[in-house]
């Protein structure tokens, strides 16, 4: 993991063959399991007061993937959904809006209508998710039908079968193609880390999403029992950081589900100032995958304004 | 660009300081002789200062010649008692003392911060917790040392002169007292003239404890008050934490006489790294290793032996991370670099990184703005450094980095040991049979691997070679304590 | 009951307490919904004691097993710390074991006090050792050859505990301290004739930190819940302290199908509570787990220093 020496050019002989691309991903150094929670528990110890938390709630919020998965999902809850995106507080229209609402394929028309003339992106997840055990070409048309629908980012699942199979050159080639599929919209390739397991395979599955081609590499698909964590972002916000010294091409981070108070997301955003760095402070390069989290940014960018602590009544419920 | 701040930055952190209310601090403070606080016999005082901002926090008794032998008989009257009393019942003051510690820890730790300079984040996150807990641990021990390993009802020494330095104050306070009293011993205790007032705290919560009068005595003073204390006759066993050309003044001292010792000096730990470590907890295992207390640590990872095949980006790496380090405020909680503890110790490192720079290493250190007033010193970092150099030989006790690269295991091991000293090591690899060939092979008492400067009251700690020896910590550490 | 207690509760009608099993941190009444008659040692009536069933049982198995990873992966100054808390709370409910005692063993409150603060100084005792039992059993062996090798007690899993039937707190408390001292959670049934200071510890366990499940209080037929608990084939180990011989001898050969860990009761009379103990109680119910490892030479070329 040379951080001086860019080799562009070494990393696309990583990717000729199955056994060179095992050869480098087993390569990168190892993660120290002790070492690396206790680096992320220290960076949550920071304490972030007055106008630092004021300019990093506003951060957050605009870093929110305003998501919904939900089986009972309805074009009426995607719109509810889509218009708390654009104006999180109706009773502040200074607060920033959030990046983007996130739903499934089949609801990104309904989507696109709420958010029509915001800044506010839709992203959809595709590829089968969260399972993600379907045939490439039935994930493929997933992908297509989202951007046909006007998604303009795509959050893929990768086939963590294969990958623990040691399958690498699968995971690698089935993200090439969600990314070709994907044309125009940013594509977002979902590890499930929780399912990953170890630290070791977090960092090799990042790396992997990088060279296929992944414009953010994101934790989880909110679905199973662990999801972001501060170790497991902070690990992959390590990867991005190394990738953009190796070949200059920045990667986003997309930590997903169980982040639901002001105090986690700030704590996250610790760990981006502190570890990738100030350029990955913007809603380009770092996004929230979350429901709750937004109102209790919301209330807590009340009480800052008026020194009340803020309730549930005082947000709105979508 | 690695060596570039990392964030310059839109995410600056307000100031987030502890609030310093929680401590009351009195004026001034006696030394602490038979459960009572007394003035010193010739009425002699002396200030103790804040080294972050340089205010006079009190003014101390400073105990002289007939307050040393004032204090060593109350000791020796309180032992008879104390000694005699069932272990069960020593473990319920102990445990006792470890409570009331827990419960004023914050308290404490504000105190010592302003005492000593170092961050509120490690004395409230490493300093207090770790005082409680070895408290704790040597409570248990008081009604078990027929289990120790020395025999069926070994017995205690007598008297404790103690003698600890400035960089733990009341870490180095519970190293000594609770093996101490654990084991039936009474104590008199010398606190650094620079930080006595977490020891003068102590010995109102050895009264909240109900502790006998006696049994703890604490004298505030100089190095000549330690001297006397150290040859007083009354005193049994001797146990000093500090320099190596005090510690071997001490040894001449208690030639001749039956006095058990105990020393604990100073190091020049190598902190190695392979080419096949976890590079980026190997980096943080760097800095912990010798920024952790501003360097201020006899066990201090201060030589960094780097594989040179992978020097350059663990530099690079290493670099980056430094810049990220936030000096200042000690109370502030976002404070990773706090004070030198005091004039005489920024003079000493100053001194050597100067020493370092005309010998031909390269310094380094990041943009750092260092406060105005106080004793500060920017985290510095010396390549291109040999054997042969003065920074890899001395102890700096500072937040001084020497580089040293190596090409084998053999060599790393052969220049790790290198040095008068022998307290501590790290070791980085991802490979365990390396570890443990390599730890084999050490010179050192403390081997840490994928890990630095971790401490825990079950573990033993102390030296090889010039670094001292007995150890403190753990089952071992009763041994120092007890007649076998 | 001392006669002042009486006098001064004659003027108000006191409030009787209803006792009830500990189970998975919680105080349900017996499954089986009946109770049974604990009277003092002159058979005056003292309370309605839940008489457990064999479904009890299982379920303070489950309850048992379910605590077992979390308070054996606890660190052991963690360990140390809760049941530190745990003689604390005593010390705090001093007066309603002395009590208790009295009542139960047909002592005079002077000699009920001296066995509460035993026991109370029992449990310190046990609480200091969760961190130094593993330097005391344990340790690195000079192995011939090139190897780490290195030795560390460990618990053996869910331990059944029988209770002594006389001693009904000291001993109650010297059989049961020692198995979760060193990390292994307990299913404890308690003294048949004597349960209400086992019940109302399990009342000290329950706000003292303790996570639910780690101690579990039967009451009831020592023998009725004894004999599945000694079949169970989830439970790991069994102390047979408060069983006479004849179902000492059941019980384990019951447990020999599983081949539970079997800590035979000390013969009548040999028994003595109050005399400090030594390691045998923890480690009859500590594995011990040795690791090898590697060491070897720094490289091919072995060490030229």
């Amino acid at each position: 993991m040379p951080t001086t020496a860019p080799a562009t050019h070494s990393l696309g002989e990583v990717t000729a063959s199955d056994s060179t691309l095992r050869r480098f991903l087993h390569g990168l150094p190892g993660v120290d399991t002790v070492g690396l929670e206790a680096r992320a528990a220290s960076l949550g110890t920071r304490s972030i007061k007055t106008t630092a938390k004021a300019y990093a709630i506003d951060l957050a919020i605009s870093m929110v993937d305003l998501t919904t998965l939900e089986g009972a999902d309805t074009p009426g809850k995607v719109r509810a959904l889509g218009a708390k995106a654009v104006h999180p507080d109706p009773t502040d229209r200074a607060t920033p809006s959030t990046a983007a609402v996130c739903v499934y394929p089949d609801m990104v028309p309904a989507a696109k209508e709420a958010v029509a003339g915001s800044s506010v992106k839709v992203a959809s997840v595709a590829t089968a998710f969260p399972a993600g055990r379907a045939a490439l070409d039935v994930k493929l048309a997933d992908v297509r039908d989202a951007v046909d629908a006007g998604a303009d980012e795509i959050d893929m699942v990768i086939d963590r079968g294969a990958f623990l199979a040691g399958k690498y050159m699968k995971v690698y080639d089935e993200i090439v193609a969600v990314r070709e599929a994907s044309g125009a919209a940013r594509l977002k390739v979902i590890f499930e880390t929780g399912e990953l397991s170890t630290y070791d395979n977090i960092r090799r599955a990042s790396w992997l999403g990088m060279l296929a081609g992944a414009d953010f590499i994101k934790t989880s698909t909110g679905k199973v029992a662990v999801n972001a964590t501060p170790a497991n972002t902070l690990l992959m916000l390590e990867a991005v950081r190394d990738f953009r010294a190796q070949t200059g091409v920045q990667v986003g981070v997309k930590p997903a589900g169980g982040i639901r108070t002001s105090k986690d997301a700030i704590k996250f955003l610790v760990l981006v100032n502190e570890t990738a760095g100030a350029d990955w402070l913007d809603n380009h390069w770092f996004r929230f995958g979350a429901s709750s989290l937004l109102n209790d940014l919301l209330m807590q960018r009340q009480k800052l304004a008026t020194g009340r602590y803020s309730g549930p009544d005082y947000v709105t419920v979508d | 660009m690695a060596s570039t701040p990392a964030s310059a930055s839109v995410f600056e952190y307000a100031p987030a300081p502890e609030s310093r209310s929680v401590v009351d601090i009195a004026p001034s403070y006696g030394l602490f002789i038979d459960g009572e606080f007394t003035e010193a016999a010739d009425g002699k005082v002396f200030k103790t200062v804040s080294p972050s901002t340089e205010e006079v926090l009190s003014e101390i008794a400073q105990a002289g010649e007939a307050d040393v032998d004032r204090a060593a008989k109350a000791a020796r009257r309180a032992f008879e008692k104390w000694s005699a009393l069932p272990g069960s019942e020593r473990a319920k003051y102990l445990f006792r003392i470890a409570r009331i510690i827990q419960e004023r820890s914050r308290e404490l730790a504000v105190l010592e911060t302003l005492d000593n300079g170092k961050p509120i984040k490690e004395t409230r996150d490493t300093d207090l917790p770790l005082v409680a807990a070895h408290f704790f641990y040597y409570a248990g021990w008081a009604d078990k040392l027929d289990h120790a390993g020395f025999g069926a009802n070994p017995r205690p020494l007598g008297v404790a002169g103690q003698v600890i330095p400035w960089n733990f104050p009341l870490l180095m306070l519970a190293w000594k007292i609770a093996p101490a009293l654990a084991t039936g011993n009474t104590v008199v205790l010398k606190p650094a003239e620079t930080t006595p007032l977490s020891a003068l705290f102590f010995a109102d919560i050895c009264r909240q404890a109900g502790l006998p009068r006696g049994v703890v005595n604490i004298l505030p003073g100089y190095g000549d008050s330690g001297a006397a204390l150290v040859a007083h006759p009354d005193v049994n066993k001797v146990a000093f934490t500090g320099s190596t050309a005090v510690g071997k003044e001490i040894a001449r001292t208690v030639a001749g006489t039956r006095k058990k010792v105990t020393l604990e000096l100073g190091g020049k730990g190598a902190n190695i790294v392979f080419d096949d470590a976890p590079i980026d907890q190997a980096v943080e295992g760097i800095v912990t290793g010798i920024f952790f207390n501003q360097g201020q640590v006899c066990c201090a990872g201060s030589r960094l032996l780097v594989q040179e095949s992978i020097q350059d980006e663990l530099l690079d790496s290493l670099k980056r991370r430094l810049s990220t380090l936030r000096l200042g405020d000690p109370l502030d909680k976002n404070t990773d670099i706090g004070a030198i503890n005091s004039a005489e110790q920024l003079a000493r490192i100053t001194s050597l990184v100067e020493q370092g720079s005309a010998e031909g290493a390269e310094r380094w250190s990041p943009e750092c703005e260092l406060p105005s007033s106080g004793y500060w010193f920017a985290p510095t970092l010396f390549t291109n450094v040999t054997q042969a150099h003065t920074i890899a030989r001395d102890e700096i006790f500072g937040p001084v980095l020497s580089v040293l690269t190596f090409r084998t295991p053999d060599e790393a091991v052969a220049k790790a040991n290198n040095t008068q000293y022998g307290l501590s090591a790290g070791i980085w690899t991802e490979k365990g049979s390396r570890i443990l060939a390599v730890a084999s092979k050490l010179r050192a008492g403390v081997i840490w691997s994928n890990t630095f400067n971790k401490f825990d009251p079950t573990s033993p700690f102390g030296g090889y070679k010039e670094s001292g020896f007995g150890r403190e910590g753990g089952r071992h550490g009763l041994e120092a304590y007890l007649d076998v | 009951m001392s006669e002042k207690s009486d006098k001064t509760e004659q003027q108000r009608l006191s409030v009787f307490k209803t006792y009830k099993l500990y189970v998975g941190g919680k105080f349900p009444r017996s499954e089986s919904g009946r109770v049974y008659d604990v009277t003092d040692s002159k058979g005056k009536w003292l309370a309605n004691a839940p008489l457990s069933s064999r479904k009890d049982a299982r379920d303070a198995v489950v309850a048992a097993r379910k605590a077992f990873g979390g308070w054996s992966g606890a660190t052991a100054y963690n360990r140390g710390q809760v049941l530190y808390r745990v003689a604390e709370m005593l010390e705090g409910r001093r007066e309603q074991f002395v009590r208790e005692v009295a009542d139960a063993e047909g002592l005079s409150k002077a000699k009920a006090t001296v066995l509460v603060d035993a026991t109370i100084d029992r449990w310190v005792w046990y609480a200091g050792w969760t961190d130094k039992i593993a330097q005391v059993v344990g340790g690195g062996n000079p192995v011939a050859g090139p190897f780490f090798n290195l030795s560390s007690p460990e618990p053996t899993g869910v331990v059944t505990v029988l209770a002594p039937q006389e001693s009904s707190f000291l001993g109650l408390v010297s059989v049961l301290a020692p198995v979760i001292a060193t990390g292994n959670t307990a299913v404890v049934i308690a003294s048949e004739k004597s349960p209400l200071p086992a019940l109302s510890l399990g009342e000290v366990l329950a706000t003292s930190d303790v996570p639910g499940g780690v101690v579990n209080v039967l009451s009831g037929r020592t023998a009725e819940i004894a004999t599945p608990l000694a079949a169970h084939q989830d439970v790991n180990a069994i102390d047979l302290a408060g069983a006479d011989d004849v179902l000492a001898k059941e019980l384990e050969i019951a447990a020999a199908d599983n081949l539970k860990r079997v800590l035979r009761p000390q013969p009548v009379g040999e028994v003595d509570w109050s005399t400090t103990p030594g390691l045998d109680r923890m480690t009859a119910f500590l594995e011990t787990k040795t690791v090898w490892h590697p060491t070897g030479a720094l490289g091919a070329s072995g060490s030229s220093y």
